[in-house]
């Protein structure tokens, strides 16, 4: 790993001074990017949204510019051939591309028809399909699954079928389109273990694009490579980036336990290899640590407002002797914010569309400010819980900013005074007012969020309910969307509910989280208990939070409190920015 | 969710024919079908199909909401014959029995009724034989031997596209619904009709734009894997043609030879009881 700079053998990949404008942009994507890749090596490439990331896995891919055209200058060479000219069916016998959105990519009508998807465009004999087929579908373990349909398969699996898709081909690169955006913790540990995996049994070179560091870490990579506004600002391994700043000014997350580390007033040197906190050298870290711990005082703060929702009782099931909750029961108080996380499948949307009334309860009953809401239409509720979808395309349907804000308030009969007038003051809160006449097209996603956030807030709800909120945002988007929820929070004492499978997000910013897991009700409590706790967190697939391991190996008693105690210090840090 | 009309592998025989196998026999039969009113005829197939649909374990779930649509367009044809030409029977069979004056002009004849007869008959040779055909036969292998029939494979694959977003595109349309719903834009029957088109918008623009989200992504996913990089391609789910396959289709060809023979001998594609 220490060597993998050296110069041994010729880069399978190479950038030489090459810069890239998409034909619609004014400024290039890419300046100047001089990168060596060689073969055999697992490079992580991260930095915020719109930094070039993947812009650079389109052009070894060969999408540029074939699929999306554009100007390009500089040299770029991958296995020895030029992209540009062998195009997108040349790379394709060499590189191998897992995108990001698993559906989309899951072509095949079965696991089979998909894994065998490039050999059939090859037109290699049947015998062929089914001999490569078996062996792929052994190496990412979904032999057992050859006849399902995508609609039988988890996240987690379709992933595994995208995987094998690019290797069947015996392609000599592959490329990961940010693999984990949309998998739950503990599914995206697996993940980086089957990647880890392939890259050293199959002996393929590997680039993943990620802003999910801390999880592509769980296993080694060679190099770590930072972009930032279409510029390389750092090629380096893991051990010497974690140490430096480079990420934290680029809005890229560092691992808890190093910003932990930090936080503490320690300098951390790459000879103690903090890229993994089970075996980093934390000797000379130790005592500092402990010392921030015990100084560190966080204000406590008990909410007793009444309860806004009541969930008593409630079971749920699509098919009879199925149930997809059963007996789930908790309370949420006025001015909450609070997270119902679990892995997919295990009922989070179900209990949303139970509080909305789109699905009735088989059993139990939902209080709506002491009072039972079975009576009120989805139409009636949507007055008071405001339900917000993961994709703002999922709900814009007007073309212009206001009318669309607007539109819950229109087809009540409201006039159109009062209408102008509260959608400019929820246009206001959202800081979309200067571009109220703007077409929505000219938005960008974080845009159209607050777009939908918005058209939601112009009814008055007293409850918002998100669905995965932060959904495939990178870090700087993330903050962004979820400090305005926070101020929607604390300014309108706004209950919030978000479903999520990101555990960060209930870290930092809920002070209480359900756990769903099977249907049941696995934990209601804090997050900071929730992600310390071993078996909650594994059977919720969660993952235990890295600042546990920290703790145990500082030798701090209370993990759940050192946790506490670390995010009460980040929020005061963000308050204080504020 | 009920899977209506989807294919479900049950391993029959007719599940194990190959696609092209069940397509030519299932267009032979409407061949027939069309061509004849031979009640005799009609009556075999009508015979025959029922022995089909219990063979291929077709179950009435699978199909009985279809078959109402299909019952419903049947009576509302058979009202409107008689209504425009009540003595269509007459004129073909010629003679003319009355059984009962019913309205002014619309007498019911006894030739009417069996003309009428006739054309329900038809329906029931063929409806029961595209269910048949639809539940017991896979897209993709469908998709397949489509191809090597002669279509072209692109024409071929987008069929089996298409299936495979249908259920993607489904729970698209019912998020968003129930999203709008929420937001107050009522479209269940409590809302005018007139009301409910002008807000069918607000679920088909989200869902186009959702879906052209998708387009391309799955796109750029196809021809990231070759898809269209070379004149011919294989199919994994491709069925060879079997034994079973072979005798299918010359029975089913030597029927519809047969049956167009015996119909079409006296010169008419009617058969008269009583001529």
């Amino acid at each position: 790993m220490q060597n993998s700079q050296s110069d041994t053998g010729l880069p399978i990949i190479e950038f030489s001074d090459f810069s890239f404008k998409y034909r619609a942009q004014q400024e290039p994507t890419l300046q100047h990017i001089n990168l060596k890749v060689r073969k055999g090596e697992k490079i992580l490439i991260t930095g915020p949204s719109g930094c070039g990331k993947s812009t650079i896995v389109h052009c070894i891919n060969g999408l540029i510019p074939e699929a999306l055209p554009g100007e390009m200058s500089g040299k770029l060479s991958v296995c020895g051939l030029s992209p540009e000219d062998a195009g997108i069916f040349g790379m394709s016998r060499h590189v191998g591309t897992v995108l990001q959105d698993t559906d989309g990519q899951f072509i095949g009508l079965t696991v089979a028809e998909d894994l065998a998807f490039s050999l059939e465009n090859d037109n290699q004999p049947q015998e062929e399909l089914f001999r490569k087929v078996d062996e792929v579908a052994h190496i990412v373990g979904m032999e057992h699954f050859l006849k399902h349909a995508p609609s039988e398969l988890s996240g987690g699996q379709k992933q595994r079928v995208s995987m094998g898709g690019v290797l069947v081909d015996d392609v000599e690169i592959l490329l990961f389109d940010e693999p984990l955006a949309n998998l739950d913790p503990a599914t995206g540990k697996t993940t980086v273990d089957l990647i880890d995996r392939i890259c050293r049994e199959q002996d393929k070179t590997v680039i993943i694009i990620e802003h999910r560091l801390e999880d592509v870490l769980y296993r080694d990579v060679d190099r770590i490579v930072v972009m930032n506004e279409g510029k390389i600002i750092a090629d380096e391994t893991p051990d010497e980036l974690l140490c430096s700043d480079i990420l934290a000014e680029t809005g890229v997350r560092e691992p808890l336990y190093v910003t932990a580390i930090k936080h503490a007033g320690c300098r951390i040197r790459p000879e103690d290899h903090p890229q993994h906190i089970e075996s980093m050298n934390i000797e000379p870290y130790r005592q500092k640590v402990r010392r921030w711990f015990e100084e560190t005082k966080i204000p406590k703060k008990e909410n007793s407002n009444p309860y806004a929702l009541q969930i008593e009782h409630v079971s749920y099931s699509y098919q009879q002797g199925e149930p997809v909750l059963s007996d789930i029961s908790f309370h949420v108080r006025k001015g909450e914010m609070m997270a119902v996380v679990g892995k997919n499948g295990a009922g989070k949307s179900t209990l949303s569309s139970l509080v909305c009334g789109f699905l009735t309860p088989d059993k139990g009953r939902i209080l709506l400010n002491g009072e039972n809401i079975a009576p009120l239409s989805i139409k009636e509720r949507g007055e008071k819980i405001g339900m917000v979808m993961q994709s703002p395309n999922q709900m814009i349907s007007k073309p212009m900013i206001s009318e669309e804000v607007g539109l819950g308030l229109a087809v009540r009969g409201v006039s159109q005074e009062e209408i102008t007038e509260r959608v400019n003051r929820v246009l206001t809160i959202c800081g979309l007012y200067p571009m109220r006449n703007w077409p929505v097209s000219a938005l960008s996603f974080g845009q159209k969020k607050r777009v939908s956030i918005a058209s939601i807030l112009v009814m008055d709800p007293e409850i918002l309910i998100l669905d995965e909120p932060t959904a495939g945002q990178d870090f700087r988007h993330y903050t962004e969307i979820m400090e305005f929820l926070k101020k929607l929070n604390t300014d309108m004492g706004l209950t919030i509910l978000m479903i999520t499978h990101d555990m960060h997000l209930m870290l930092e910013y809920t002070d209480r989280a359900v756990v769903l897991a099977e249907g049941r009700l696995l934990a209601d409590d804090t997050p900071a208990r929730i992600l310390t706790d071993e078996v909650t967190a594994d059977k919720a697939c969660l993952k235990k939070t890295s600042l546990y391991d920290l703790a145990g190996k500082c030798g701090i008693p209370e993990p759940d409190e050192f946790v506490n105690r670390f995010i009460g210090y980040e929020r005061m840090q963000r308050e204080a920015e504020r | 969710m009920t899977k209506l009309l989807s294919y479900t592998d049950k391993g029959t025989w007719i599940h194990r024919l190959s696609g092209s196998t069940k397509l030519i026999f299932f267009l032979l039969w409407c061949v027939t079908s069309a061509m004849t009113y031979d009640t005799r005829i009609l009556l075999i197939m009508i015979a025959v199909t029922v022995i089909l649909f219990a063979l291929s374990k077709t179950e009435w779930r699978q199909i009985s909401a279809v078959f109402k649509i299909v019952m419903f367009f049947m009576i509302l044809n058979v009202v409107a014959i008689f209504i425009i030409s009540p003595y269509q029977g007459c004129s073909i069979y010629g003679s003319k029995t009355i059984l009962t004056p019913f309205l002014p002009g619309h007498a019911v004849t006894r030739e009417e009724l069996f003309y009428l007869f006739n054309v329900v008959i038809k329906y029931f040779t063929v409806t029961p034989a595209i269910f048949i055909f639809l539940v017991t036969t896979d897209p993709s292998e469908f998709a397949a031997s489509m191809n090597t029939i002669g279509i072209p494979y692109t024409v071929a694959y987008s069929v089996a596209i298409a299936l495979r977003y249908i259920p993607d595109v489904q729970g698209d349309y019912r998020r968003i619904r129930n999203a709008q719903q929420a937001r107050g834009i009522e479209m269940s029957k409590k809302a005018k009709l007139s009301e409910r088109i002008k807000r069918t918008s607000s679920i088909i623009f989200p869902l186009l734009f959702s879906a052209m989200e998708k387009i391309n992504i799955v796109s750029n996913a196809m021809e990231l894997r070759g898809f269209g990089k070379k004149k011919k391609r294989s199919w994994y789910a491709y069925r060879k043609f079997q034994a079973a396959d072979y005798i299918v289709l010359i029975i089913s060809g030597a029927f519809c030879v047969w049956a167009l023979w015996f119909t079409f001998r006296d010169g008419s594609r009617f058969w008269n009881p009583w001529g």
